[in-house]
């Protein structure tokens, strides 16, 4: 078996990254993510075929990226909350070009500059697009050191798949906290699939053009139904979660990342109180696993969506079960982390307030009672 | 078994050190770990912490609001962590920096002369290894030798000499306790 490291998260993605064959990177600095370019920086200047370059802003960064992926090469860029709303323009260009590219956003509180705690206050943004135009990027999700690792890998293979940005969404706290890890092996980069599309010189062959801007309306129609198909294929072929205890449950807890990890020690400690409690987590955000929730949503009397934001996620576990259970909210936004304790009485008291209605008791909270207790 | 170890000082005690080790340690052991830094607007001589569980199942929260031990290497940590050990918990102090205890009664506390210790051998800076080793000499998380490993492992690349003065500062603070200091 390959060996355990102990690595921080943001050290993990960019060793995993530069193994499955990044060799560019680009970026400009923001806490709590700035191990991540340290790490491509300090590695990149020992590999001859690597470019790091700290730009002198965001736009310039993802603009690089665009000109890297263009050129052929795996290319990655991160930043956190603030910064990736100022990459969104170029996120936009990537996906109306079709090129493949790994934008890491390790979030923190917002909005505005807000703070540099952990937060999952862009669940929004990163799912719906985030930029302008009728586009969606693939959104990865990962909960432990080992994932940041597959997933890291997994982006690059999408990325190329696909001819889409894929977005890879931690936190802070994702990105400081160490785990062991074992990493992927390299990837050989002759033995990725070649790119038909490249800009890389048309010696011998008929020129190619790749452009965003479509004056004819017709002609945008096409890409944009293009796209369409393709998001329609993602959503049926890569939606992935991990269901935890669900076989008996009563009552399930959707969380994705940090909040996700708090929600399994919450549970635990619900089941050691005789709840049937189990954990539902997405594991890509978009597309969203909507189908396995949508088959449990009959057998089941209650999901609690826990997030560390104000309710974004929540959205798309109701669209996923379209009224067949109760939905209910719990969210600390800001940067606090509550513990599974604090969790774990949610549910007992969600558990409690299902039993009596049950049993024909009066329901004097419901779900509006339930949200003033985390958003307040 | 599943233990929450809040490491807390200045800047430049080595506090980052003493968990990474202590988590490198638990990994190698085949148990669950997970090491995290306070991060933020952290300078020089400022205070520095960090939380390590060790587990011997998956670990939900890699955070301790009420850790089961806390190292407070400088008078602040103590009173910043003496509220938050969970009671029954155990604190070490760095009786060179802390003549005050805490106050309260449920927890017990350690006193561990981790400066003068460190003076003694020779190396002021290897005050850290000290006080871990005692730490884990107290509540027995990974074998010393387990430690003696993991500062070999992470040390790597440095003069023997760091790598064996700080190994030796790990089986005095762990022995210290026994001997009356």
């Amino acid at each position: 078996m390959a060996k355990k490291v102990l690595m921080r998260g943001t050290h993990v993605l960019g060793e995993a990254a530069i193994r499955a064959g990044c060799r560019a990177y680009f970026g400009y600095p923001i806490t709590p993510q700035n191990e991540l370019p340290e790490y491509m920086a300090a590695a990149f200047v020992k590999m001859d075929d690597a470019v790091f370059l700290q730009a002198e802003s965001e736009l310039a960064s993802i603009n690089m990226v665009i000109g890297a992926s263009v050129a052929g090469a795996r290319v990655m860029t991160s930043s956190s909350s603030p910064g990736v709303s100022l990459k969104q323009e170029g996120i936009s260009y990537l996906a109306g070009m079709e090129l493949p590219a790994v934008v890491v956003n390790m979030m923190r509180g917002g909005p505005g500059l807000g703070n540099i705690a952990p937060s999952q206050s862009d669940y929004f943004q990163a799912t719906r697009g985030g930029g302008h135009g009728d586009y969606r990027t693939i959104v990865l999700a990962p909960a432990y050191g080992q994932e940041i690792a597959d997933m890291t890998v997994a982006a690059f293979d999408l990325a190329d798949h696909y001819r889409t940005p894929v977005m890879i969404l931690g936190d802070g706290m994702m990105g400081q906290m160490m785990e062991p890890v074992v990493l992927p092996e390299p990837v050989d980069l002759a033995s990725l699939p070649s790119k038909d599309w490249l800009l890389d010189g048309c010696a011998g062959r008929p020129s190619r053009i790749m452009r965003s801007l479509w004056l004819d309306p017709p002609l945008l129609e096409e890409l944009n139904w293009r796209l369409a198909r393709k998001y329609e294929a993602i959503t049926r072929e890569i939606p992935d979660q991990e269901m935890y205890l669900l076989d008996d449950a009563d009552l399930v807890v959707a969380a994705y990342g940090t909040a996700a990890r708090i929600a399994k020690g919450a549970v635990h400690r619900a089941r050691e109180m005789g709840i049937r409690v189990g954990l539902y987590r997405p594991k890509t955000l978009w597309p969203f696993p909507a189908e396995a929730l949508a088959q449990m949503s009959r057998s089941i009397g209650e999901i609690i969506v826990f997030e560390l934001n104000i309710g974004q996620m929540v959205e798309d576990v109701r669209l996923a079960v379209e009224g067949k259970c109760g939905v209910s909210f719990y969210g600390r936004p800001g940067g606090v982390v509550p513990t599974p304790e604090e969790l774990a009485r949610i549910i007992s008291s969600t558990y409690h307030k299902l039993e009596s209605r049950r049993h024909g008791g009066a329901d004097i909270s419901g779900e509006a009672g339930l949200r003033a207790v985390g958003s307040v | 078994m599943l233990s929450k170890i809040v490491f807390s000082g200045f800047g430049g005690q080595g506090v980052l050190m003493m968990g990474y080790v202590l988590a490198t340690a638990g990994m190698n052991e085949n148990k669950h770990v997970t090491f995290l830094p306070a991060y933020g607007a952290e300078m020089r001589g400022g205070t520095a912490n960090c939380t390590v569980v060790v587990s011997d199942e998956e670990i939900a929260s890699p955070i301790a609001s009420s850790p089961d031990y806390a190292i407070a290497m400088n008078y602040p940590s103590m009173v910043k962590y003496q509220n938050l050990v969970r009671p029954g918990g155990i604190m070490f102090l760095n009786s060179d920096l802390i003549s005050q205890g805490p106050s309260r009664t449920d927890i017990t506390t350690v006193q561990v002369p981790a400066n003068s210790l460190a003076h003694e051998m020779g190396n002021d800076r290897v005050l850290n290894m000290v006080m871990l080793g005692a730490v884990n000499a107290t509540i027995g998380i990974v074998p010393e030798e387990a430690l003696l490993q993991a500062v070999e492992t992470l040390l790597e690349g440095k003069k023997r000499v760091m790598i064996e003065i700080n190994q030796k500062a790990l089986s005095l603070g762990a022995r210290c306790l026994s001997q009356g200091h």
